[in-house]
């Protein structure tokens, strides 16, 4: 074991292909480490998921239009996910399709709607 | 198929302070399903360390939880740092190693004291507890706190901890072995600890896996996954690290493995004072903060996740911080599965659950 650090693997993915690379990942024996969302700019989110295999990591950046897009969810492939995505529909107001176990808005129960979406 | 019947357990429950409500389906006694909800003290600490500088944001962070509050400090300087491309000193490494593993050691006898409590054992709880006040006390002695210690910041520690102290720590330490033998021995022989706890709540390697489980949860399903492996962050390249694996998948498993773990944290920080380099503890930080950085820490109760996103001043744009019990709680869906309604409880106290820190 040495001291090293820690390996920065992003790789962008859009609406189309995210099923198949997170199933390629799978099925390379990745495991999922967490999705979050990140405000980009007023009308951006990007959605970032991390995976991991033998302590190292791989992330995937989704780029979403705030409002207008929605992500197919990926609880077929990673069930863990939909706490991940339940979290980010509450907090950003990103709807997520297809869930295994969708919350429909109460998984977080906060006190304003979308709280960390931007407000224009 | 029987009548079903749904139980609410939680958000407060005498067994689990912790705010996690579970719909617990039942066919007579027996767990058939079980839908978990969270959401009750959502604090938004993520995005308040948006509106703080990266230095202020570390103490929004360490907030995060009262137990682990040392490791959050070190995962968010470490993501900070690697955004900035800073290496800090090694004293610092050293330094960051030896309070997390006693860091490890304290939570991991506060969480075999409420085990304790959970099945009526209350005088080995006070046994445990009293134990863990003299590590408290260590941690007051070397950082000024007991539970908040804010001596991490991005670029190394904010304060040195001399070597005098140091050695005394271990000495400290080595003192409370013989206890915590004493102590753990009760929870691996005593006849009516094995009967809560062996044989229940079994997660086998596959299911630990497909579950994505992380820490304690999915060591004692025979995986050696552990992020000290991974050589990040800490000195624990240069300690002879080995993760400590138990093969059963029940709780008894997990108990063990978190009993092993203790005294492998006081072996690993007896190696680290030995070994601890004189030198410098921080170094110079840019003052704004442009890359973004994803990193992973190895926290009592499993992997913790860690994204800093600057955006070009002393501000973050992102901070993001994913804790064990997140990704735990699928694990204890499965768990419970089939299992008897007394025995709840103690199954979802084996993933060392953390709502706070879940929902930060």
């Amino acid at each position: 074991m040495e001291r090293h650090t820690a390996q920065q693997n992003f790789e962008a993915v859009n609406l189309s292909n995210l099923i198949s690379k997170v199933s390629d990942l799978k099925a390379d024996g990745y495991r999922l480490v967490q999705i979050c969302g990140v405000v980009l700019d007023d009308d951006t989110y990007e959605i970032l998921y991390s995976f991991d295999k033998d302590h190292i990591m791989q992330n995937l950046r989704l780029d979403i239009a705030i409002d207008k897009d929605e992500v197919e969810s990926i609880t077929g492939i990673f069930w863990p996910a939909f706490i991940y995505e339940n979290e980010i529909h509450d907090l950003f107001g990103v709807k997520f399709n297809h869930s295994a176990l969708d919350y429909n808005g109460t998984f977080f129960k906060v006190s304003e709607e979308t709280p960390w979406k931007p407000k224009k | 198929m029987g009548k079903r019947t749904i139980v609410p357990f939680g958000p407060q429950h005498p067994v689990l302070p912790e705010p996690l409500h579970l719909d617990l389906v039942l066919e007579d006694e027996t767990v058939v399903d079980v839908i978990p909800s969270i959401g009750y003290i959502h604090r938004g600490l993520e995005k308040l360390c948006e509106t703080k500088d990266y230095n202020q944001m570390v103490y929004v962070i360490e907030r995060i939880c009262g137990i682990c509050s040392f490791g959050h400090g070190w995962g968010a300087s470490a993501a900070i740092e690697g955004a900035m491309g800073v290496e800090i000193p090694e004293r610092a490494e050293y330094l960051r190693t030896i309070l997390h593993e006693l860091s490890r050691v304290h939570s991991h006898l506060l969480w075999l004291g409420l085990m304790a409590d959970a099945f009526g054992f209350e005088s080995l709880f006070n046994h445990c507890w009293r134990v863990r006040e003299t590590v408290l006390d260590l941690f007051e002695k070397n950082t000024g706190g007991r539970v908040i210690f804010s001596i991490c910041k991005p670029g190394g520690m904010r304060k040195d901890i001399s070597n005098e102290n140091l050695k005394e720590m271990v000495e400290v330490l080595n003192g409370l072995k013989a206890e915590i033998k004493e102590i753990t021995d009760v929870f691996i022989n005593d006849a009516s600890v094995k009967n809560r706890m062996t044989g229940v709540g079994v997660l086998t390697k596959e299911e630990a896996v497909e579950l994505c489980a992380v820490g304690p949860t999915v060591r004692g399903s025979g995986v050696a996954q552990d992020l000290r492996l991974a050589g990040d962050h800490g000195v624990y390249h240069e300690l002879g690290f080995e993760p400590v694996v138990e093969e059963a998948g029940d709780c008894m498993a997990r108990t063990i493995v978190r009993i092993r773990e203790l005294l492998q944290s006081i072996e690993l920080i007896e190696k680290a004072v030995a070994k601890i380099p004189d030198g410098p503890v921080d170094c110079k930080v840019p003052k704004t903060v442009d890359g973004e950085f994803a990193t992973r820490l190895e926290q009592p109760r499993g992997e913790a996740f860690y994204y800093a996103k600057g955006a070009g001043s002393k501000f973050l744009k992102r901070m993001r911080v994913r804790t064990p019990t997140n990704i735990n709680i699928p694990a204890l869906v499965k768990m419970l599965g089939g299992s008897d309604l007394a025995d709840v409880p103690i199954l979802a106290l084996t993933i060392d659950p953390c709502i706070s820190c879940t929902e930060r």
